[in-house]
């Protein structure tokens, strides 16, 4: 018995969401008094995977092939499960990102392995094994029961704590033998954001609604962001009005994100907007309507215009980063 | 080539849930109940598809698992152009039982391409698509923001962390919906609501499988702290208190 992580590196790097994710790993595997295993596909260099031994894992699992270079859902899942099965894995753990979306499913099945979905903080409890999750977009929580031998269960991002737990894991390189033929999906380009800050990766956002009234009105907000060193994110009419592109939308239907900070400017705060921020620690909200949900759900708050407002918080930043 | 979209029902998204039976069931009463956000952009898309004679799409199928209250939500499916509709007569009790009534109805039923949303705003549990490829060994592609066919080739885009990739594959195929695969949804228009009375809803019956997993109770998040406000003529002070008091600048 032992609790195995998955998690992908992006250009032979690991990041954030890997430790976080190992972190939370070696927290259940203490519950169930047993051991934690990270599983790493692909090539990453023994320098970088020692890294996952900082947060509580006693056992890198590195499988290496140019075949992991881009996702297949079929031949990552049928990695997956191999190792699991090998390492008598009782619980699996990915994150809810994208990558882990589209595979945790399939491990299910083949791993006949109810799953807990965007979990945020640890089991209730292992004996009956109960998790505490989002439902209903972030309206309520859940309590599922998960009834199956083996659990599968991923990670909203930024929901847990990294904690530091040096355990002198050991590197062990694995062999999977895939057929080629699994490979279904043919990837022909690939589009990277370069140079800013992921929106779901980012500790703080500055994100702008229909009160900033205008696609040529965002110079303060991306400077505002950029002093912060934040991802810039909007509403839905804006990324509908075309005035951002739609993967800077957070929302019920857009990326559900939890920074620590989340400034909301001129955005109201419809129950759809908050679905996708409610998660964030701290939410600053500045509008001119002093009655808009979004103050109901802010720890701070200006009621003022943002196009007279964002301009003084740009210099009040300047001044705090002079000091 | 033939579509199917699954769809789930679900209560309004501007709902404000409440619960009943000791926490454990959602109180139904007053909700209105819709096609999931992003099952609707999949059907959006699909019928876009349809209406374009280079894609050569045929069809366009919905199914549900689910009791007869969703019928209402299935017509509507079909009044905004859907040609048929399948439903699992059975109550959706987790993601891997209806993934297994649905795989149940494909393998009877031929599909090209299945499409499903990417998560539905109820239990946001982001696996149905999924475990339904797995179940059928079809090959998957989740986060889906573009779908174009020409010439009987597939050509998806779908978002990655940080960037996009787009990338062709074989039917049959499950392709798993976010946003931005198409605009506004549609909506149903009074020749569309009539001719939906007529269009056929197959029911089957479901068959016998276990669910993985089971919601034992719900609860409401945490009320947060009252807002502070800070005069709109002293922004610093707001900065001062986000290095200081938060601590998260």
């Amino acid at each position: 018995m032992s609790v195995l992580v998955y998690t992908e590196n992006w250009d032979g790097e690991f990041k954030k969401l890997s430790f976080e994710l190992v972190s939370y790993a070696s927290k259940v595997a203490e519950m169930l008094n047993t051991t934690t295993a990270v599983l790493s596909l692909g090539n990453v260099e023994n320098d970088e995977l020692m890294k996952l031994g900082k947060y509580g894992a006693q056992k890198i699992i590195n499988v290496r092939g140019d075949v992991f270079a881009v996702l297949d859902n079929q031949l990552f899942s049928t990695a997956i499960a191999d190792i699991s099965q090998k390492e008598n894995a009782s619980v699996v753990i990915l994150s809810n990102n994208n990558t882990g979306k589209a595979l945790a499913p399939r491990l299910s099945v083949r791993l006949k392995a109810g799953i807990a979905s965007g979990v945020s903080r640890l089991p209730i409890s292992i004996d009956p094994f109960v998790v505490y999750k989002r439902a209903y977009s972030g309206n309520a929580y859940a309590h599922v029961r998960i009834k199956t031998d083996i659990k599968i269960l991923t990670l909203a991002q930024n929901s847990f704590e990294i904690t530091v737990h040096e355990c002198n894991a050991t590197i062990e390189n694995q062999e999977i033998t895939l057929d080629p033929l699994l490979v279904k999906t043919r990837v022909n380009d690939v589009q990277k954001q370069t140079g800013k800050v992921l929106l779901t990766d980012a500790d703080v956002v500055v994100s702008g609604g229909r009160g900033m009234k205008s696609p040529d009105n965002w110079g303060p907000l991306v400077e505002l962001a950029d002093l912060l060193g934040a991802a810039t994110a909007c509403s839905r009419p804006v990324s509908d009005e075309g005035w951002r592109e739609h993967e800077e939308h957070t929302g019920q239907t857009g990326k559900i994100i939890a920074p620590n900070l989340y400034i909301a400017i001129g955005i109201s705060g419809a129950t759809q907007h908050l679905a996708g921020v409610s998660a964030s620690k701290y939410i600053v909200a500045i509008n001119t309507d002093k009655d808009a949900p979004i103050f109901e759900a802010a720890q701070y708050g200006i009621v003022g215009d943002a196009m007279k407002i964002l301009p003084r918080l740009v210099e009040a930043v300047k001044e705090m980063k002079s000091k | 080539m033939k579509i199917l979209v699954c769809i789930s029902n679900v209560p309004d998204t501007t709902t404000k849930v409440r619960f009943v039976e000791n926490n454990k069931k959602l109180d139904t009463t007053g909700i209105q109940w819709v096609i999931n956000p992003w099952d609707e952009l999949s059907l959006t898309r699909a019928l876009e598809l349809k209406d374009d004679p280079a894609s050569g799409v045929t069809s366009v199928t919905v199914a549900h698992v689910g009791l007869a209250a969703a019928e209402p939500t299935i017509r509507k499916a079909l009044a905004i152009g859907a040609d048929d509709a399948l439903r699992i007569n059975a109550e959706p009790s987790d993601a891997f039982y209806v993934a297994f009534q649905l795989a149940e109805v494909i393998r009877t039923n031929s599909f090209d391409i299945i499409l499903c949303g990417i998560e539905s705003s109820d239990h946001n549990g982001s696996s149905t698509g999924g475990m339904l490829a797995e179940l059928l060994d079809y090959p998957s592609v989740s986060a889906i923001s573009s779908l174009q066919i020409r010439d009987g080739q597939v050509g998806i885009t779908r978002e990655i962390d940080g960037g996009k990739e787009t990338l062709t594959l074989p039917v049959p195929f499950v392709g798993i919906v976010q946003k931005g695969i198409a605009k506004e949804p549609r909506i149903a228009a009074m020749r569309g609501i009539m001719m939906a009375r007529s269009k056929p809803v197959k029911i089957t019956e479901p068959v016998s499988v276990e669910a993985f997993t089971e919601v034992l109770e719900y609860e409401m998040p945490e009320p947060r702290a009252a807002c502070k406000l800070i005069d709109p003529e002293d922004p610093k002070q707001l900065i001062s208190l986000l290095q200081n008091e938060a601590k998260v600048i």
